[in-house]
């Protein structure tokens, strides 16, 4: 049997062995690799960039555990850059998993030096709303009035009883949306109400699959900016010069990318060789 | 009677929630956070049928004593501690059971978390081995797709820009070429894909609100 005839008929472990390999190894042996932020990505650092000081921001999570390791990098370079901005922060979720996430992400932040000098107060500062199910029509309500949608917070105290939450009563008071999303409900459901019906500017993140789905939603700029999976991450921990688990993880995709890629193509030239042996 | 007052629900309340998109004042806009307030509570009884499911399938597989009935077992005790601690606060001083340092944050970051994630991870074992096995150019349309991931998946890490930052024309480059396939021939068939659903979406609903599609109703 040639190399080519056993290529096809390949043990798939050997495939998963070597992904793992390629997975592991630049997690022990880090190297570094230029970022190139795509358009996409610069595009939702600029926005929240542009936003001014002590503008309120809506930030919601919409991904669970198994989408965390693109997602929760994209997160926690959000609220870094709305808290350097001095931007007042809402975190809400459609997905039940997102406010824990979410406050896991706070405490990531704040045990860095620079967001713990700052004194960043619950209720002064940022809100965690908690989860609301219903999807777009949670975003619809919202859009009438918050305190309706969300009587209270994530652990039961009512929004009167929060000083960030005096002047929002609805989304109309709100200057930008960030919505972080794994899936449905998520990005289309925020653009269809929040910015196409209550006209508040929005950017998104999403897992590197969802990201083709949501591209027409940036060339209509209804999106001003999107990060598509690890990469995007990455690019928003370049941007805003916070290098973290995105930049760290990136390698091990490029390398598993390659090895893939690699693979189709020997996969494709075996595939032609045998089939031009089978034709003789 | 009774097809005609179901009937008369769904056109009155898909009547006023097209009426509110685009008049969002009263007393339009305050009937429908009324209708809104009623959606969170079917949702939330959406939830206990969920319940009821998951108890009453994986009940029947161990009184059964079907293939697998060991890991039902596991579904059962695993819910019944997550929602017995979850709703009663066990273990936990806080005053709610979503605050950090709770018994079920404790569950959901320690148990929950690391657990989802490994069957989510093991979802990058199964795509190279069936890209490796399935991804061939048999056909025009197959080459061409196997073309565009190539571009794709190389120029959107930076190992794509790393293989050809040499070549001094830039659009040559993986990472243009990735980023031109993302936002133009991408685009343009994920904007088709939206339009084909959105008209779907908007034909069935008018079938709904004029009562012509009784499907949802059951019986005949």
């Amino acid at each position: 049997m040639g190399f080519f005839q056993r290529m096809m008929v390949l043990d798939r472990r050997i495939v998963f062995v070597l992904i793992a390999v390629a997975v592991v190894t630049p997690l022990f042996i880090p190297f570094r690799l230029k970022m190139h932020p795509t358009p996409a990505s610069r595009g939702l650092y600029d926005s929240v960039r542009r936003l001014p000081r002590g503008s309120t921001v809506i930030i919601s999570g919409e991904y669970d555990p198994g989408t965390a390791p693109e997602i929760q990098p994209m997160m926690i370079g959000a609220l870094k850059q709305c808290f350097r901005k001095g931007l007042k922060v809402i975190l809400m979720g459609l997905w039940p998993q997102g406010p824990a996430l979410e406050e896991q992400a706070l405490q990531e932040v704040f045990q860095e030096r620079e967001f713990k000098e700052m004194g960043l107060r619950y209720g002064q500062d940022y809100v965690n709303l908690g989860f609301k199910s219903g999807g777009g029509a949670v975003i619809q309500s919202m859009g009438t009035s918050i305190p309706v949608a969300f009587p209270t917070d994530m652990t039961g105290t009512p929004l009167g009883k929060l000083p960030l939450m005096e002047g929002v009563h609805n989304l109309s008071d709100v200057a930008f949306v960030l919505d972080f999303s794994a899936g449905d409900p998520g990005t289309p459901a925020w653009v269809m109400f929040a910015h196409d019906r209550f006209h508040v500017p929005m950017a998104a993140g999403c897992t590197a699959v969802s990201a083709p789905m949501l591209y027409p939603y940036l060339q209509t700029k209804q999106l001003s900016g999107l990060l598509g999976g690890l990469k995007g991450a990455a690019d928003y921990e370049w941007l805003t010069k916070s290098p973290g688990k995105g930049m760290q993880y990136l390698p091990s995709q490029s390398v598993a990318h390659l090895v893939i890629v690699i693979f189709i193509i020997l996969g494709n030239i075996a595939f032609f060789v045998t089939k031009r042996k089978g034709e003789r | 009677m009774r097809r005609e007052i179901p009937l008369f629900i769904t056109a009155t309340t898909g009547v006023i929630f097209i009426i509110a998109y685009f008049i969002p004042h009263r007393p339009v806009n305050q009937i429908q956070q009324l209708f809104l307030a009623w959606l969170y509570i079917i949702a939330a009884f959406a939830i206990i049928l969920g319940v009821l499911n998951l108890l009453l399938v994986n009940g029947d597989k161990i009184y059964k004593q079907s293939k697998g009935w060991g890991y039902s077992v596991i579904i059962i005790l695993s819910f019944l501690v997550m929602a017995g601690i979850g709703t009663f606060n066990l273990g936990g001083r806080a005053t709610s059971p979503l605050e950090e340092g709770t018994s079920f944050m404790w569950l959901f970051y320690n148990v929950y978390y690391p657990l989802s994630s490994t069957v989510f991870a093991l979802l990058a074992f199964f795509v190279a081995s069936a890209s490796f096995r399935a991804f061939r150019a048999r056909n025009k349309e197959a080459a061409l797709l196997l073309v565009a991931a190539f571009f794709v998946m190389l120029g959107r890490v930076p190992i794509g820009n790393y293989l050809t930052s040499w070549i001094p024309l830039k659009w040559l480059q993986l990472s243009t070429i990735a980023n031109w396939i993302m936002a133009y021939p991408n685009m343009a068939a994920q904007r088709a894909i939206m339009i084909g659903i959105a008209l779907g979406i908007i034909s069935t609903s008018l079938r709904l609100i004029l009562g012509i599609e009784k499907s949802y109703l059951g019986g005949e």
